[in-house]
């Protein structure tokens, strides 16, 4: 007998049968329906405090995971709420399913109460959208989301359901084949590139393997490792790709571009062959394009082609999955026999990071470092924390400072930079990594923007850690105006005591800490790793002044790299 | 330089908005943009004629977008290209019959004729159709409408002895 649904219980059916265990979302009018059948479902519901919130929840869970992440929101203000984590998961790929709940189809298009056009709105801000019309639509459209979502180049999907279907009735079905005529995403790379690419690695004297979100996207880093042991060649892991490859590993560069380190960002610039994979030369890595890497010639592997030549011309181009365009790369290289040894260069570049390590000083007396609280925190916790960063200088010092050994375990807001991003980051991460400790790395301007999910964080029972390093003002666009603008503060300096951190958290259920002297962090860090059956705040009153260096002034070559302040000033004044 | 890409995309709704929502995006700029139905009614055809240089880039896009299925650039003489207008000319009685001597020559047809204008409809290549208008232009040209481009490959067979020939 087929099974009588309405539109609301077919689609929770189908969020379960895609094996979905969360959904960070809020209720509303239009999405009412949905939340009835939600009471009866395994799936658990996480409430968060702002729809912002329950997109980047979504996010957060999916890095962790690498699962498809879920945030389910009503319609008008709630979607337009929802749009900044779209486009956040969007410029990082991060595979999110939206539903937004939408006014009947009967009065769309009527300024209906909460209508907004959300369709439209989402469209550029996701990989793809769909508005339902019809309840039995509803199997296959959840399966053709989950199905962009997760495949290719991943991104977030939304889809936008009206009052209407979720009340009207329709038979149960399992959702058909796939239908997508016009997308194919590449798998394997083109033989013949491929061959290319070795052929070229072989010849290159001054190679560098430059690694991006992509490798840890296609869950490839196993592959990578083989492919960078097997070829001895350094190797730089943009902001999105920390973790990809252990810090610990010599031919780990770190982090290069804007902020990055003298040698990742150096080794790039007098290379003769940069082999990119799952990265996209983004103007944060590449500073002036017209400047960068001026010698080096490039192989680019990417499962998305228009990444391929967009910013930079590619010699040879590898459309596909970094997985298996890896696993091409090692089987063809392993033909060939030895490497190069390549001794002067790899010589050239140990001299750069023993000359120009990452550096600051940690007075005794203070202020707190915020680099001293992050490497106390790596210590204390022998690295093993999920880290989640806001979007500020906090954000560079903690990519800069921690020694990343796993995929998964460094979640942040790289292409958008969305500040804010780390508070629900990090409960979306601890629900969908519950052994994990999951530690948020904030800075005091970004928490305020969505701290208030702390709130969902003790309701729902999420223990995350919060390290909020204060230093009083919007510190990296302090630093530009600082440096930029002859000190000539604008609307960066926030107020050293409002809010009270330790009692905001307090409020929120949470429990607040605080250290304000060197001294104190790391007794604050250790109590904060003893509590497990809570939320924990920990403010670090930390260094107002401190910039983060190297810097790569916006749009300036990565050739005038900037080592720090005194280096700055001296230049200025040789001017 | 202007390039005609052909772009095959699922009939479904709001595919024209997905299309200009990412000219837009990118900054793209689009000449002429026409959409219509294929001989397969689960496909529309759109016609777009692009300005710049960043044509491997539109094609990329184009196809990142779920519901296109073909995009196919065409350089010079590689499809038939056609477009359709309908322009209003100044006439007034003692011009009349000198500007219908014109269209006939450039094979305009008269649609509508009245006491001050006469309307004519013309069909062709766009170079042909800008040269009417050219000739029409010493009259007046009082109101003009054109359809954007559309155009089909040339039948492989019949591209092979045109290039042989020219």
């Amino acid at each position: 007998m087929p099974e009588q649904l309405t539109g609301a219980q077919a689609l929770i059916r189908a969020l379960e049968h895609e094996g979905v265990d969360v959904v960070f979302g809020m209720p509303g009018g239009a999405i009412l329906k949905a939340y009835d059948p939600i009471i009866e479902s395994p799936i658990r519901h996480v409430l968060a405090r702002h729809e912002q919130g329950a997109g980047h929840m979504a996010s957060g869970y999916a890095h962790a995971t690498g699962r498809v992440g879920v945030a389910m929101v009503t319609s008008g203000p709630a979607a337009t709420n929802l749009l900044t984590a779209l486009q956040d998961a969007y410029m990082d790929s991060v595979p999110v399913v939206a539903i937004t709940g939408q006014v009947a189809t009967t009065s769309i298009g009527n300024d209906a109460f909460q209508e907004a056009h959300t369709w439209g709105m989402s469209m550029p801000a996701t990989k793809h959208n769909h508005l339902l019309t019809s309840a039995d639509d509803i199997p296959d459209v959840i399966r053709e989301a989950f199905h962009l979502a997760s495949t290719g180049r991943k991104g977030p999907v939304l889809v936008d359901v009206p009052k209407d279907v979720l009340t009207a009735t329709m038979t149960w079905h399992r959702p058909g084949q796939i239908n997508l005529r016009g997308y194919k995403p590449a798998v394997a790379g083109h033989p013949k590139q491929v061959k290319a690419a070795v052929d070229l690695i072989g010849r290159s004297e001054r190679p560098v393997l430059y690694v991006g979100g992509g490798v840890v996207a296609a869950g490839a880093t196993e592959e990578l490792a083989e492919f960078a042991e097997m070829l001895g060649v350094p190797m730089v892991t943009t902001l999105m790709a920390r973790g990809a490859f252990p810090d610990s590993h010599p031919l780990n560069l770190g982090m290069p571009g804007m902020h990055g380190n003298y040698a990742a960002t150096t080794s790039m610039q007098r290379s003769d062959l940069l082999i990119t994979i799952g990265a996209r030369f983004d103007d944060r890595i590449t500073g002036d394009i017209k400047t960068f890497a001026p010698e080096a010639r490039v192989i680019h592997v990417d499962v998305d082609p228009a990444e391929i030549s967009k910013n930079r011309f590619a010699d040879v181009p590898i459309v596909g999955d970094a997985k298996a365009v890896l696993k091409q790369l090692i089987a063809e290289a392993g033909r060939r026999g030895r490497q190069p040894q390549r001794t002067k260069w790899l010589a050239a570049v140990h001299e750069w990071q023993e000359t120009y390590p990452l550096e600051y000083v940690q007075d005794p007396e203070g202020p707190i470092q915020q680099q001293y609280v992050i490497e106390e925190l790596h210590r204390i916790t022998g690295g093993d924390a999920t880290i989640v960063a806001g979007v500020g200088q906090h954000q560079m010092w903690t990519s800069q400072f921690w020694k990343f050994e796993q995929p998964r375990r460094w979640i942040n807001s790289g292409g958008l930079g969305t500040m804010g991003y780390a508070v629900p980051a990090a409960i979306g991460a601890k629900v969908g990594t519950p052994e994990e400790v999951v530690f948020a790395i904030d800075g005091d301007g970004s928490f305020q923007m969505t701290g208030t999910e702390l709130i969902t964080a003790s309701f729902e029972n999420i223990p995350v850690k919060i390290a909020v390093l204060n230093n009083e003002s919007l510190g990296m666009v302090k630093q530009w105006q600082n440096l930029f603008y002859d000190g000539r503060l604008s609307q960066t300096e926030l107020s050293p005591h409002v809010p009270d951190f330790k009692m905001f958290a307090e409020a929120c259920g949470a429990v607040g800490l605080r250290a304000e002297h060197p001294r104190e962090v790391a007794a604050v860090i250790e109590q904060a790793l003893a509590i497990n059956d809570r939320p924990v705040l920990v403010e670090f009153k930390c260094d107002p002044e401190a910039m983060v260096f190297p810097m790569v002034p916006a749009g300036a070559s990565n050739d005038e790299i900037i080592l720090s302040r005194e280096e700055f000033m001296s230049r200025e004044d040789a001017s | 330089m202007k390039h005609v890409i052909s772009v095959t995309v699922e009939n479904k709704p709001g595919v024209l908005a997905r299309v200009s929502s990412m000219f837009a995006r990118r900054g793209f700029n689009i000449h002429s943009l026409t959409v219509g139905p294929t001989e397969d009614p689960t496909l529309s055809r759109m016609t777009v004629v692009v300005d710049g240089p960043e044509m491997e880039q539109i094609v990329k896009q184009l196809y990142k977008l779920v519901h296109t299925v073909k995009v196919t650039e065409y350089g010079p003489g590689e499809a038939i290209e056609r477009e359709i207008m309908l322009v209003r000319v100044n006439a007034d009685a003692k011009r009349r019959g000198e500007i219908l001597d014109a269209a006939r020559v450039c094979e305009a047809k008269a649609v509508d004729v009245g006491a001050a204008s006469i309307t004519f409809e013309m069909t062709g290549t766009p170079d042909r159709l800008a040269d009417f208008l050219q000739l029409m232009s010493t009259y007046g040209i009082v109101a003009l409408a054109k359809s954007g481009r559309i155009a089909l490959a040339r039948d492989q067979k019949t591209l092979k002895k045109s290039q042989k020939s020219a």
